[in-house]
């Protein structure tokens, strides 16, 4: 079977279920593509032995009972894999390896899937272009010049260029995405508490959130199903019963109500992204939805809000790094703190720096007040706004990002650019809102635009049948070309 | 409001971070430009606004306090820079 990575994961399920294929041929053909990729440099660490290994065992005894049976997934490098290197895309973690498994990958692994890799991501997944790793900028497959987006780029480069049949990655501000959006793939960011945050080397707490990356709607939902449920170890975790999000996926979304936010514009945005929502409207609508004019006030206030929350969060997880329990120490220094200031300024890169300095001051004597406390108090408006379009509307349709893919390069100079990139997908985090980025078209460049569907909290089965409806109608093909092998 | 030199390096100290006299003019520059992107918050009256602590609508859950792991000293060592058997080693502390 020459062209079986280039299927979606649930087309991959059916052809081990009825051994169109082994789990070991499934293997060894992706172990041979992402050989084939190294110019992408999606991956940080592989682990082929492991994954041919685990391949023949599930060949030898198969299970296909199991929601992702005989399958080798690649994740992100946030999730902590036990006895395999660890390092969120940071120099500070590049010799970590981890004594545990993060309950994500462990819910997994407990499917029948497993490892086969972990991919780059930016710096603790600090950035939009995946240009912040400490391993090097990882390259969209839709193009040698461009971006994959971030944090999760590595995640969608590898997803988009037949490396992995799916893939996971984190969401904090639009890390899932926006990525998703610049590589015609599939991304959801689940309701804050669905999956358990256990085992993810931590950004920003109260709005981290673990969720898959794929090539359709439906393998999203088996993925969903697959890593989310109730964790005792994380404190947020959701308790509920946990749902067949792939078993109840419909396509019949007749008489739902869309909402339409006008908020959802920025200066300059591309003539083709309007073209792209208005072409989004028209799909929804046709399938019976009824389109809704909604108003979320605040949306300009999120990208501002998220930059004090966020940096204020993880100048304190960040703490932890201090060269003395694990990860990097610098060689320098003749007492303890000047030990501490030359690891941490050695370990982490420059964007990471950047964002615990502005954290620390925006938590210091003084000036909590001004911004960490008004920030708390501007995301109770912003969860607020939603709330109240959720008593008139079912789901929210909007762009996915100002923009398609940037040049490599392109915005690294200028932090606020880069983060106006996420203006789209941040209110979302703040609200804790589960929220799909769907391909929806091409700009005129031939280059991937999303769309992005809303939903109330733990509504992940109405978005996710939307996408469902929406994927059928839309009629999106990603058309890459193999340039890299 | 702006930051100036001095105030980038104390907020350095307090984070634990040296910074390279060479960077401090770039890095000065970058965290005015968000911090004036940041400041666009104060056109809001947010008097009257609770703050937001907390986006689940259940308080946090609290736990038996029981011993549930343990005795994995080993483990908890092996990915320290400098060990001995027992201890983490940093630099002398007391004189």
């Amino acid at each position: 079977m020459s062209n079986i990575t280039n299927q979606s994961l649930s087309e991959i399920l059916e052809s081990i279920k009825s051994k169109k294929i082994s789990s070991l041929e499934l293997t060894q053909a992706y172990i041979k593509n992402i050989e084939n990729a190294k110019k992408l440099n999606a991956f940080v660490t592989t682990t082929f032995d492991h994954a041919l290994e685990s391949a023949k065992k599930f060949d030898n005894k198969p299970n296909n009972e199991q929601l992702l049976s005989g399958v080798p997934l690649a994740v992100k490098d946030l999730f902590c894999t036990e006895n395999v290197k660890t390092t969120a895309g940071s120099n500070i973690l590049n010799n970590f390896v981890p004594s545990y498994e993060s309950t994500v990958t462990k819910n997994l692994w407990n499917n029948g899937a497993f490892l086969l890799g972990k991919l780059n991501c930016d710096e603790f997944a600090m950035g939009s272009s995946n240009e912040t790793s400490f391993f090097g900028n990882v390259i969209n497959p839709i193009g040698d010049h461009l971006v994959p987006g971030g944090s999760s780029g590595g995640s969608s480069s590898a997803l988009a260029a037949d490396l992995t049949p799916a893939t996971i990655g984190t969401d904090t501000g639009g890390s899932i995405r926006q990525p998703a959006s610049f590589t015609g793939t599939v991304g959801l960011k689940p309701t804050y508490g669905l999956c358990s945050r256990w085992g993810i080397v931590a950004f920003a707490s109260s709005l981290d959130q673990a969720g898959p990356m794929t090539k359709t709607v439906n393998d999203c939902s088996i993925m969903l199903e697959a890593m989310s449920g109730f964790d005792e170890k994380d404190s947020t975790s959701i308790n509920k019963k946990k749902e067949s999000y792939s078993k109840n996926l419909k396509d019949n979304i007749k008489g739902l109500k869309i909402g339409i936010p006008k908020e959802y514009r920025v200066d300059n945005m591309p003539k083709e992204i309007d073209e792209l929502w208005e072409k989004g409207k028209k799909i929804l609508k046709d399938l019976g939805a009824q389109l809704i004019d909604i108003s979320l006030p605040h949306t300009k206030y999120a990208l501002p809000t998220y930059y004090i929350v966020a940096p204020a969060e993880a100048s304190s997880n960040l703490a932890r790094y201090d060269g003395v329990r694990y990860g990097y120490r610098s060689q320098k220094g003749k007492d303890l703190i000047e030990m501490y200031e030359n690891t941490r300024s050695e370990g982490f890169g420059d964007e990471v720096k950047r964002r615990i300095l502005i954290g620390t001051y925006v938590l210091s004597s003084g000036y909590y007040d001004a911004y960490y406390l008004k920030a708390q108090k501007v995301r109770q408006l912003i969860k607020k706004d939603f709330d109240d379009s959720f008593t008139k509307v079912d789901a929210i349709l909007t762009p996915s990002t100002p923009s398609s893919a940037f040049k490599i390069g392109e915005k690294t100079n200028d932090p606020v650019s880069m983060y106006l990139n996420d203006i789209f997908t941040v209110p979302v985090n703040l609200a804790g809102l589960p929220a799909l980025s769907l391909p929806a078209g091409l700009d005129k460049q031939g280059y991937p635009l999303g769309l992005q569907l809303i939903g109330k909290a733990l509504d992940e089965q109405k978005i996710l049948n939307i996408g469902y409806a929406f994927e059928k109608n839309c009629g999106y093909k990603n058309k890459i070309k193999k340039w890299w092998s | 409001m702006s930051l100036d030199k001095e105030k980038i390096k104390h907020v350095a100290k307090l984070a634990r971070i040296s910074v390279d006299e060479a960077k401090v003019d770039s890095l000065t520059k970058d965290l005015n430009s968000i911090f004036k992107f940041i400041e666009q918050l104060n056109e809001l009256n947010t008097d009257k606004v609770e703050p937001l602590t907390s986006i689940l609508n259940q308080s946090l859950r609290s736990r038996k306090d029981e011993i549930s792991d343990g005795k994995i000293r080993e483990k908890i060592l092996k990915n320290s820079p400098k060990k001995n058997e027992e201890f983490f080693v940093v630099p002398k502390v007391v004189e």
